[in-house]
């Protein structure tokens, strides 16, 4: 019925572009600016960019920072992340490392900080946590003292942080409270001055407007794919927004 | 269906209040619901849970207090304890609803997107051990926390009426101190599987017994500091004050300017213990409402103001209901759609129930109350918030 109506939608937006005449730009990934919190500098990325022409990114997570099956690596966000900064600063060699695991809260994840740092020394962590937390309903108190560990952590050990928070999942949001979890990632972010991806309500937003179809059933990996990749893609913005970097600056040959 | 409400001696104010109270909590908990965005929570720091607690301890002071003191602590603690199990049973069933929400999201819904999201299911796995952790009250799901809340505050409450009744500044002043130390030591009680409870009952009883220090002459003795152009200057103050602090949580922009120190010293706002701030924010919330709203308010007795104030008075049965309710909204904005037409569709029929089911239940009690040979009516007021403290 959903599919129905989501189809019959289709063919009049379809209908109606035809009428007017007009080609509507479908930009499924648009961002819209009041979901960019935090005007924090990312310094150490600017620095690696600018003075080494190098960048590495490790993405630190749980389970919805990968994608099963064969096609699942190069399609999950990180890769596409790496995609979309290589094509931006062709001059740079970028490289993002995936340290997911999954099944993990924010806790077990902050322990494996230091060593992360020892191990890849990137320049910039992608700290993707928050819903296995909400679903054991971790302490919310526990849960901010494990981000306030990690993100220390890795700013002594000279890393910027960005942090991302929960997916929006229509169908299972009556049933995992993601509300005080995705609070406490804001009040860290703030505290700390790191900035927040915030995914849960950039995919609501992508959901709202009708993008993408968040409530489908079924094996479709084509959605996920997309969805991934247009996750990839904003992150890839975010970076570039916030470390300042003017792509012109970093084009091939240079 | 517009059977007369009870008014002999019973506020009307806080069946109105906690009426209103069940919708918004019925509202809030839908997840996704643009409608939400019309409820007290947007716009300070308290929410509806705070004027439920309140009138709750209220209304059960005022009913099992007049028990207590005309036929003796035995009785009405046996009364208070039968209510408490009634209120463990409709837990129980709520939970069964909401095992057979997400036994069927596990068979149907297998979107790759979201197999991190799928751990929600780890609990099935061990049925044994999750089913009594639930029946226990520590495996409690999301949205499903307030009646466990009540449960052991309404436990503890025979003892605890016995000392309000006789010594309430006494009995008052050991909740303050329980509610200090419990900040002090950070008391509470486990959850399974880990963490605590999410409305810390230590913290929360405060508020149950402050309404039923109210109920039973509290409110007389502060009705002259309530009353007082002072008083309710400052809480208006404080009412604009976390309106404005509650923009910067949706308008991006304006948290630059709420000063750092300031954000140092108010956040995290706690709601599992019961943050002083909000609080205080129901406290200035009912200052106002005091002031300007009479108890002896015309608006009461309308037509108007009946499905509010008889949502109020069948407060478990509308409770319970709001809750399957919000479950069932969404299941059927995932089934149908999601569309702002659906979130006020949903909204606006799940009220109505709620209504309906509230003038039905009264009608239920009045039919028997008239009946020969049912339990006379004595004490209708008794029987009614009986049913409902």
């Amino acid at each position: 019925m959903k599919t129905l109506a989501a189809s019959a939608l289709a063919v009049l937006a379809f209908a109606l572009c035809l009428l007017s005449g007009a080609s509507v730009a479908a930009e499924p990934c648009e961002v819209p600016s009041y979901l960019w919190f935090g005007a924090t500098e990312l310094k150490h990325v600017a620095e690696a960019v600018k003075k080494d022409k190098k960048l590495t990114i490790a993405v630190v997570g749980t389970g919805s920072s990968i994608l099963a099956g064969p096609d699942g690596p190069p399609s999950a966000y990180p890769a596409r992340l790496e995609a979309a900064l290589k094509q931006k600063l062709p001059s740079v060699a970028v490289k993002v490392v995936t340290l997911v695991r999954t099944r993990m809260t924010a806790a077990d994840l902050a322990q494996g900080m230091e060593k992360l740092l020892v191990d890849e020394k990137p320049n910039l962590v992608i700290w993707q946590t928050g819903t296995l937390d909400a679903i054991r309903r971790i302490e919310p108190d526990d849960f901010r003292t494990a981000l306030d560990e990690g993100v220390e952590t890795l700013h002594r050990g000279g890393a910027d942080v960005i942090l991302m928070n929960m997916q929006y999942s229509p169908r299972t949001d009556i049933m995992i409270g993601l509300g005080p979890y995705a609070d406490n990632m804001r009040v860290v972010a703030q505290q700390h001055e790191v900035p927040l991806f915030d995914r849960l309500n950039i995919m609501r937003h992508w959901s709202d407007t009708g993008a993408f179809d968040l409530y489908a059933a079924g094996k479709d990996n084509v959605l996920a794919h997309r969805v991934h990749d247009c996750i990839g893609r904003s992150i890839a913005s975010m970076i570039i927004d916030a470390a300042h970097l003017k792509p012109a600056d970093f084009k091939a040959g240079q | 269906m517009h059977a007369p409400v009870v008014t002999t001696g019973r506020d009307l104010r806080l069946d109105l209040f906690r009426g209103i109270a069940l919708w918004l909590i019925f509202l809030d908990h839908i997840p996704s619901n643009l409608v939400a965005w019309g409820t007290l929570r947007n716009y300070g720091f308290s929410d509806a849970t705070e004027i439920f607690v309140f009138v709750s301890g209220y209304t059960a002071a005022f009913v099992y207090g007049k028990e207590m003191r005309e036929r003796g602590f035995i009785i009405a603690g046996a009364r208070i304890l039968r209510r408490t199990w009634q209120i463990y049973v409709a837990h129980v069933f709520l939970f069964a609803i909401y095992l057979a929400e997400i036994s069927y999201v596990a068979t149907s819904f297998e979107n790759p997107l979201y197999a991190e999201e799928m751990n929600i299911l780890d609990f099935l796995k061990q049925p044994d051990v999750t089913i009594i952790q639930a029946l226990l009250l520590k495996f409690k799901p999301s949205n499903m926390d307030v009646l466990p809340l009540y449960i052991i505050l309404l436990l503890l409450f025979p003892p605890t009426l016995w000392l309000l009744l006789f010594r309430s500044t006494l009995a008052l002043g050991a909740s303050v101190l329980l509610y200090v130390l419990t900040w002090e030591f950070n008391w509470n009680m486990p959850s399974y599987p880990s963490g605590h409870w999410y409305f810390n009952p230590f913290a929360w009883q405060l508020l149950f017994v402050f309404g039923a220090w109210c109920a039973l002459g509290g409110a007389q003795r502060l009705a002259t500091v309530l009353r007082s152009p002072v008083t309710v200057s400052i809480a208006i103050a404080y009412l604009l004050f976390a309106f404005v602090i509650s923009l910067t949580w949706y308008i991006p922009g304006m948290g630059q300017y709420v000063p750092h120190w300031l954000e140092e010293v108010i956040y995290p706002i706690d709601k599992v213990n019961l943050d002083v701030l909000r609080f205080a924010h129901f406290l200035a919330l009912a200052v106002v409402t005091v002031r300007f709203i009479p108890r002896d308010w015309p608006f009461l007795k309308s037509r108007w103001a009946w499905p509010a104030i008889v949502c109020g008075q069948h407060s478990l049965e509308i409770f319970c209901l709001g809750v399957f309710l919000s479950f069932a909204a969404h299941f059927a904005m995932v089934e149908v759609s999601g569309a702002f037409w659906m979130q006020l569709l949903v909204s606006a029929v799940g009220i109505l129930i709620m209504i309906a089911a509230a003038g039905l239940i009264r009608w239920y009690k009045l039919a028997e109350g008239r009946s020969p040979g049912s339990r006379s009516m004595k004490s209708p007021d008794a029987d009614l918030a009986g049913g409902e403290a």
